[in-house]
């Protein structure tokens, strides 16, 4: 992937391409309905779907904790299984790491299991930097590193891409990168499995290196869990002589019985099974089994900023089953590279203003990227509040622009906001004047939302015209509902 | 200079200043317990789209041998409890198969540590009878044998009964892909063909 996310624009500018983009909000609109159905049938199909959310949250919060202990247990544990420990600051030092054992085997290639923290750091670009390839062998990263695209979904990187353009990617793209699609490739999904076979299985069989991320990581076993589908992990995890795991120091489970709750959540949250295809745990080296020199990398990259954030802190317990995103009003019609981040969705609106710390405005536009209506919560497996936790960073992104001489848009809407809403007499105003615009816009709207209301398209000024550049905002009713009440006497009249 | 180790450590530690660890471990709650465990099992295995058949200790040989189509290359782990016809056995003679060897082979049988019927998964430790991890992983056909007094109701039953300390394999029906357009698609990687037999 040759692609990054530096530099993108913040996400209204973002979110406005990719609403015009009609195959992309197809694509989204289908998958995450298919997804929030099929987790629907399997959560109800769980007794004690609640108790088991609070004890997946208790587990994730104990480990978070009192997580210095639990790093020195995991590391001990590791070390006592044959694994070598390595400690990365930064996403920079993390690459370097992994560049220095791929150099000192003598390698330009290793294979790749899909991995969020692996992108996070940028490795594939840190390893060509080196001269070392990094191969993807998740079908769908796959698909996104020949398509030199970005992935959009925690789970299905590829939802942006339908069967069409998948065949045509990989008939152009498979013959530079290795063993080429065959000339009758059509664009049926299991042929496309099967190519995607064909072209990775040379690849994994010579591979001397290979590079895993790690779901869980069980301190007082020096266990690392990895969750995945379609096999390529297995072939990672086992077929080459050396292995480097980079594992964020969030991934801790104190206990091996601790595990069982978070194994319960993931897969059902996740692709909506009752459990994923297949897991892999193993604990260092098995003399004859397995690659003979393991590594793991213990990467903060922010994640002890985002523990020093009291609210902010139980974005951690994320065990990343992108439930929240299949969920999200706004991520289903603007899609994840809106966000400009690895980590999309609620999650990633978040997730990356804790890691990275507010000031830059792509990552202070991310806390606005949603209409805070409650969902993730609810689907969130392991209970992160999600909407407290953008309402607070909100505060923080205010907070740090206090000096700025030109006020931010979403300052002063929310300044307005916060007060008109601190009293009722005021509420009704303005509710009145939004009443006196609905009318006004309603007339010169033109714009149609789906279910057949109209749009406002952008209001002018100052202001609200920054905040409604990225919405389409369905036109204000003529009259507010205070008026209505008032004037029926809540209906009775 | 301080190492990147202490360094992180220390943030942690500055971090959780006013944080009071909780030296509990947590306890998820169970599930009632279901009457027909083995049946549930196969049931759920069947769900993933892997076949599944039920037979007795005695049919057992004949159900491994009508689960490999004739002239297919078997190889299977030292210390299964069945004979297999003309089968390789890994490391027979302390020649271990290469990756590339392994990948001339059409099937693998192995047996199993435990099955979980909740969630209709297999998972192997790797011990006798199962064999090391990558050959029940390379061949495109997995045979795999789990005796009904292996399986247990739920994934909390099975952590307790599993040694951490060895490489597991949690496998719940055959490799799949929903990564085209969420179609389910059996068979990247792994086994594209996982057939269960329960036996007794
Ligand atoms: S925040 Fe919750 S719902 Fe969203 S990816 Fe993380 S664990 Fe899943």
């Amino acid at each position: 992937m040759s692609r990054t996310f530096v530099g993108m624009p913040a996400f209204p500018a973002a979110a406005r391409a990719a609403l015009a983009d009609t195959q992309l909000r197809h694509n989204l609109a289908h998958a995450t309905g298919v997804i929030r159905a099929k987790r629907a049938a399997v959560v109800a199909e769980v007794e004690n779907w609640e108790e088991l959310r609070l004890a997946g949250a208790a587990v994730k919060d104990r480990a978070l904790r009192d997580l210095g202990t639990h790093l020195v247990d995991l590391e001990a544990a590791l070390t006592a299984g044959g694994a070598t420990v390595h400690w990365a600051r930064d996403a920079a030092e993390a690459c370097a790491i992994v560049a220095t054992v791929a150099k000192a085997h003598g390698v330009d290639e290793v294979v790749k299991v899909k991995s969020m923290v692996t992108q996070e750091i940028g490795l594939n670009e840190a390893l060509a930097e080196e001269g070392i390839a990094a191969w993807e062998t998740d079908l769908a990263e796959l698909i996104v590193q020949l398509g030199d695209d970005l992935p959009s979904h925690i789970l299905v990187p590829a939802i942006h891409r339908n069967r069409a353009e998948i065949r045509e990617i990989f008939l152009r793209e498979m013959g530079g990168a290795g063993r080429p699609a065959p000339a009758d490739l059509t664009d049926d999904p299991a042929v496309l499995a099967g190519a995607a076979r064909e072209h990775l299985r040379e690849k994994f069989l010579r591979a001397k290196v290979a590079v895993s991320g790690a779901n869980f990581a069980i301190a007082e076993t020096g266990t690392l869990v990895v969750v995945e589908s379609e096999g390529n992990g297995r072939m990672c995890l086992t077929l080459p002589e050396v292995l480097v795991s980079v594992v964020g120091i969030e991934k801790v489970v104190p206990t091996w019985a601790e595990l069982d709750p978070l194994l319960r959540l993931l897969p059902r949250s996740s692709t909506g099974e009752r459990m994923n295809p297949y897991t892999s745990t193993w604990s260092g080296v098995t003399p004859g089994d397995g690659p003979q020199e393991v590594h793991v990398v213990l990467l903060d990259n922010g994640r002890t900023r985002a523990l020093a954030d009291d609210v902010g802190r139980q974005a951690l317990r994320c065990i990343r089953c992108s439930a929240c995103l299949n969920v999200c009003p706004v991520y289903e019609r603007t899609g994840g590279h809106a966000y400009g981040s690895v980590y999309p969705g609620p999650i990633g609106a978040i997730l990356n203003p804790l890691l990275k710390g507010t000031g830059d405005p792509q990552t202070d536009s991310l806390p606005y990227a949603s209409s805070l209506c409650g969902a993730c919560f609810e689907a969130c497996p392991v209970r992160i509040d999600i909407p407290e936790v953008l309402v607070h960073l909100r505060s923080k992104v205010v907070d740090g622009h206090r000096d700025d001489t030109v006020p931010k848009a979403e300052a002063v809407a929310m300044k307005a906001a916060a007060y008109a809403f601190s009293d009722a007499r005021r509420l009704a105003a303005v509710e009145k004047v939004s009443g006196l615009a609905g009318r006004v816009l309603g007339r010169f709207g033109r714009a149609t939302l789906p279910g057949g209301r109209r749009a406002a398209g952008r209001i002018p000024g100052p202001g609200a015209s920054a905040w409604t550049s990225a919405r389409d905002l369905p036109a204000p009713p003529a009259e507010s509902f205070r008026a209505w009440w008032k004037r029926t006497d809540g209906g009775r009249r | 200079m301080t190492s990147a180790r202490d360094e992180i450590l220390a943030r942690v530690r500055v971090a959780l200043a006013e944080v009071e660890p909780d030296r509990e471990p947590v306890v998820a709650p169970v599930v009632t317990a279901r009457p027909d465990v083995v049946g549930l099992f196969a049931e759920r295995v069947a769900d993933y789209r892997a076949v599944v058949e039920r037979c007795a200790e005695a049919g057992l040989a004949e159900a491994v041998a009508a689960a490999l189509p004739a002239g297919s290359r078997v190889v299977v782990p030292a210390g299964l409890s069945v004979d297999v016809e003309g089968a390789v056995v890994d490391g027979a003679d302390g020649r271990v198969l290469s990756a590339l060897e392994l990948d001339g082979f059409d099937a693998v049988v192995t047996e199993a540590r435990v099955g979980i019927a909740e969630t209709g998964t297999i998972v192997l430790d790797h011990g006798a009878g199962q064999g090391r991890r990558a050959i029940s992983l390379v061949p495109d056909k997995h045979v795999c044998i789990v005796r009904s007094d292996q399986v247990v109701p739920d994934v909390p039953d099975a952590i307790v009964l599993l040694d951490p300390s060895r490489p597991l394999t949690w496998i719940s029906g055959p490799s799949a892909t929903s990564d085209i357009e969420l179609d389910r698609v059996e068979g990247v990687h792994g086994p594209r063909v996982l057939h269960v037999i329960v036996v007794g």
